[in-house]
C-alpha cells in the first residue's frame, strides 16, 4: 500500500541526505518526494509518498521520529487531504498538430508555457491519476522532455500540522 | 576576550566536564591541539585513531560518562569510522571531533579531505560541519546532550582548520533547544496496567535484560522486579552484569552461545519481559520460533525498536529504570512454584562445561582469571571464541564490569577498550581477554598502555587460528579451514619489545601462577596461553535454528 507522509524537517544542510540516507539503508521505497521551505524560513515540509506495509511504515516513520533534524512526521494517507502534482512536458508539434493538442490542454486544463518550431511546452497540475491520463494523451505526438515535481500534499479543512501544533482544529 | 576556536571547544569540553581525550594530532587539527597544550584535559596519544575511538569507547563504558575522541582529517577521519560504528551499534555515548580543510577548500579534493560527516550519517546518532567559529560552543553543547540522552550514542563534531583557527568574541551558548528531539517519554498508564496485569498473571516469567538496563542504571529496579515476580533472568551479551551472575535467578546469557537453561527458559516462558534489548539475531535465532508460547512486553528508550524485528503485545518506551519503579507499586511478591523447579531442573541437568583432558583449554584460562581476579576486575574482550568463552566462564556480577563489542562484532577493540577503561578507572584491576587473531588488529596501542603506565593485563587466548571462522568451516564447511590458520609473532618476545612483561603458559598447572604474576606487576603484561588448538564453543545454536535446538 502506498502511504502519503508530511515530514517537517530543521532546515539544516545536510538534511535531506539523512532523511534519503535513512530509506536507503534500511530499504525502504520511496515513490516519490518533494521539498521546499515552509511558512518558516528555518522549516521545510517534506512530502513522501512510500510503498510498504503497516509494518514497514511504523518503522519509517519511528526511524525519521530519530533524526534530530526531523520536527514532526505525520501519515495523513488516512485523512482528508489534497495532494498535487505539477508536470510540464515538451511535446513534438508540427503546425498542423497544435490544435489538436491545444484541446488535449483544454481537457486537462494545462497551461501552455512555451512554443518552439516544432515543439509546445505544457504545463499541467493535478493528483496522480490526472497527471497519468494528461501523459498518455500526450505521448502518441512524442514527448521529448518531461519532468514531475513529486507529490505535494497538505490536509483538507482546518486541520494542518505545523512546528507548533499537530492535526489541530485551526478554529 | 577573544578566543580561537580551538580554545573555545576546550573551554566547551570543561563545561561538559570532559577530564580525558583520546586522540591524534594532525594538520587539520593543530589549533586544536596548540589550545590543548596547556589545558588541564589530559590527552592520551593512541597509535592509531582507530584505537582513540576504541579507547574512548572503552572510557565511557566503563564510566558511564560520555567518551571523547580527536583525530585530523582525511585519514585521521576515517580511521575513526570502526570505533563509531561500533559505538553506534552497541549504543555507547561517545563525541567524535575531527579536523577538516579549511572552508575555503573544502569540497575541493583538498590534502587530507574526506567528507567525514557524510560517511558517517548512517553509523551517528547526529552529526555537525561547523562553518562558523561562534557556532562551536552551542554545538559542543549540543553534541554531549545528544549522545548522553535518550538512547546513546555518537556524535560526530567536524571542524574545519581555519574555524577552530579563527579568533571571535567568546559568548555563552543558551539552553540546548532542538525542536525535533525528546528523548523524554513514559508509557501511558494504560500499557502500564496492561504490563502489570500480564506480569500478575504469568505462570512462566522470564526476563531478558540488555545493555538499556546498564544505560539506564536499572540495576536494583532489575533485581527488585524479579524477585518481585520470581522471574529468572537471562541478559544479552550486552547485558552481561547489570544482574549478578551469582544470584539464584540469574540463568547467564541467551542466544547462539548462550547456556541451555537460558534458551530453553525462552522457549518455554509464557510471558518474556524484554527490558534495554533489541531482539538481535545472534539472541533470537530463528524470529518466527523465538519464545514461541510467550506474550511479549517490551520496555526500551527507542521507540523505533518496538515491532522492529518481533511483535510484541505490550510496547513501554521510556527510561528502564523509571518505568520499573511505576511497574512494581501494581505488583505483589509471588511465590516460588512448578516454573521456578523446572528452571532448577533445567540448571542442574545442562550446566556449562567443559572437559578436561590434561591440556591447556581456553576455557580454564578464563576461569582461573575470574578466580585470580575475585571476578571484581574490568574484562574487556576483542571477539570471536575468547569472548564467548569468556561469557561462559566469567562470572560478571557488577555492572560495567564485561566491556565487549556486541553489535559490530570488532575485532581489535578489546586492547584500545582495556586502555580507556583503565583511565576511566585507575584502581581497578582491567584484563583484556583476546585471541592470537584479534589482538594483531590493533596491538599498536601495547605501546599506548606502556607509554601511559596503564597497567592492563592481555590474555591471549593463543589457538594458532581464527577460532571461530575455524569453528564455522568445521561444522558448516567440511571441514576446509581456508585461510583461518594463523602464523604469529613471538608474542612474548613482541610484549618486551614494547616494553611490557611477557609470559608464556603451555600447562595447564602453570595458569595460575602467572596470573598472580601478573596481577602483582604495576605494569602491562601479556600472558600467551597456548591453548589446544581445535576446541569448539558449544553449546551453540546453528545459524538460522531455533534457540531449543543447540548443538553440543
Amino acid at each position: 500500500m502506498r502511504h502519503t507522509l508530511t515530514v517537517l524537517v530543521a532546515n539544516s544542510p545536510g538534511v535531506l541526505y539523512r532523511v534519503v540516507g535513512l530509506f536507503s539503508r534500511r530499504g525502504f521505497n520511496i515513490d516519490s518526494l518533494a521539498v521546499g521551505q515552509t511558512e518558516n524560513v528555518n522549516v521545510s515540509r517534506m512530502t513522501i509518498v512510500v510503498e510498504g506495509d503497516a509494518l514497514v511504515l511504523e518503522q519509517v516513520t519511528k526511524q525519521l521520529r530519530k533524526l534530530i533534524d526531523v520536527i514532526k512526521v505525520s501519515n495523513i494517507t488516512a485523512e482528508e487531504f489534497v495532494a498535487r502534482e505539477l508536470v510540464l512536458a515538451k511535446v513534438t508539434a508540427n503546425p498542423t498538430q497544435r490544435g489538436e493538442i491545444m484541446q488535449i490542454a483544454d481537457i486537462f486544463r494545462a497551461r501552455i508555457v512555451d512554443l518552439g518550431r516544432r515543439t509546445l511546452t505544457l504545463e499541467c497540475t493535478g493528483d496522480e491519476a490526472k497527471i497519468k491520463a494528461f501523459e498518455e494523451s500526450l505521448r502518441p505526438y512524442g514527448i521529448k522532455e518531461l519532468v514531475r515535481t513529486g507529490k505535494i500534499a497538505l490536509l483538507r479543512g482546518s486541520k494542518y500540522t505545523n512546528v507548533n501544533n499537530i492535526k489541530e482544529e485551526a478554529m | 576576550m577573544r578566543k580561537s576556536g580551538g580554545e573555545i571547544l576546550i573551554d566547551s569540553l570543561l563545561k561538559e566536564g570532559v577530564d580525558t581525550i583520546f586522540g591524534y594530532p594532525g594538520g587539520a587539527v593543530l589549533p586544536i591541539y596548540d589550545a590543548l597544550y596547556e589545558s588541564n584535559i589530559r590527552h592520551i596519544l593512541t597509535r592509531h585513531e582507530q584505537g582513540a575511538a576504541h579507547a574512548a569507547d572503552g572510557y565511557a563504558r566503563a564510566s558511564g560518562r560520555p567518551g571523547v575522541c580527536l583525530a585530523t582529517s582525511g585519514p585521521g577521519a576515517t580511521n575513526l569510522v570502526t570505533g563509531i560504528a561500533n559505538a553506534y551499534m552497541d549504543s555507547v555515548s561517545l563525541v567524535a571531533f575531527t579536523g577538516q580543510v579549511a572552508t575555503s577548500v573544502l569540497g575541493k579534493d583538498s590534502f587530507q579531505e574526506a567528507d567525514i560527516t557524510g560517511i558517517t550519517m548512517p553509523i551517528t546518532k547526529h552529526s555537525y560541519l561547523i562553518r562558523d567559529t561562534r557556532d562551536i560552543a552551542r554545538v559542543v553543547k549540543e553534541a554531549f546532550y545528544i549522545a548522553t540522552t535518550g538512547r546513546p550514542g555518537p556524535v560526530l563534531v567536524d571542524i574545519p582548520k581555519d574555524i577552530s583557527g579563527a579568533r571571535v568574541v567568546y559568548e555563552n551558548p543558551g539552553p540546548v533547544n532542538l525542536r525535533g528531539y525528546r528523548p523524554e517519554q513514559l508509557p501511558s498508564s494504560r500499557r502500564l496496567k496492561e504490563a502489570a496485569d500480564l506480569m500478575v498473571a504469568a505462570k512462566r516469567p522470564v526476563i531478558y535484560a540488555g545493555g538499556g538496563v546498564v544505560s539506564s542504571g536499572a540495576y536494583r529496579e532489575l533485581r527488585h522486579l524479579a524477585e518481585l515476580i520470581l522471574a529468572p533472568v537471562t541478559t544479552t551479551l550486552m547485558g552481561l552484569g547489570c544482574f549478578p551472575g551469582d544470584h539464584p535467578l540469574s540463568l547467564g546469557m541467551l542466544g547462539m552461545h548462550g547456556s541451555k537453561y537460558a534458551n530453553y527458559a525462552i522457549c518455554e516462558c509464557d510471558l518474556l519481559i524484554a527490558l534495554g534489548v533489541r531482539f538481535d539475531d545472534r539472541v533470537t535465532g530463528k524470529i518466527a520460533e523465538f519464545a514461541p508460547k510467550a506474550k511479549i512486553i517490551h520496555l526500551d528508550i527507542d521507540a523505533a525498536e518496538m515491532g522492529k524485528n518481533v511483535r510484541v503485545n505490550v510496547p513501554l518506551v521510556g527510561d528502564i529504570k523509571e518505568v520499573i519503579n511505576l511497574l512494581v507499586s501494581n505488583l505483589k511478591a509471588k511465590l516460588p512454584g512448578a516454573w521456578q523447579e523446572q528452571i532448577g531442573q533445567w540448571k542442574k541437568e545442562f550446566p556449562v562445561y567443559y572437559e578436561e583432558n590434561g591440556h591447556l583449554k581456553p576455557q580454564q584460562v578464563i576461569q582461573e582469571i575470574y578466580n585470580v581476579t575475585k571476578g571484581e576486575a574490568i574484562i574487556t574482550t576483542e571477539v570471536g571464541q575468547h569472548q564467548m568463552w569468556t561469557t561462559q566462564y566469567y562470572n560478571f556480577t557488577r555492572p560495567r564490569s564485561f566491556i565487549s563489542s556486541g553489535g559490530l562484532g570488532t575485532m581489535g577493540f578489546g586492547l584500545p577498550a582495556a586502555i580507556g577503561a583503565q583511565v576511566a578507572c585507575p584502581e581497578a584491576v582491567v584484563f583484556n581477554i583476546a585471541g592470537d587473531g584479534s589482538i594483531q588488529m590493533n596491538i599498536q596501542e601495547l605501546a599506548t598502555a606502556v607509554n601511559y603506565n596503564l597497567p592492563v593485563k592481555i590474555a591471549i587466548i593463543n589457538n594458532g587460528y581464527l577460532g571461530m571462522v575455524r569453528q564455522w568451516q568445521e561444522f558448516f564447511y567440511n571441514r576446509r579451514y581456508s585461510y583461518t590458520e594463523l602464523i604469529n609473532p613471538d608474542f612474548v618476545k613482541l610484549a618486551e619489545a614494547y616494553g611490557a612483561v611477557g609470559i608464556r603458559v603451555t600447562e595447564p598447572k602453570e595458569v595460575t601462577g602467572a596470573l598472580k604474576k601478573a596481577m602483582a606487576v604495576k605494569k602491562s603484561v601479556v600472558i600467551d596461553f597456548v591453548v589446544e588448538r581445535e576446541e569448539n564453543v558449544l553449546p551453540m545454536v546453528p545459524p538460522g535454528e531455533a534457540l531449543g535446538k543447540m548443538l553440543g
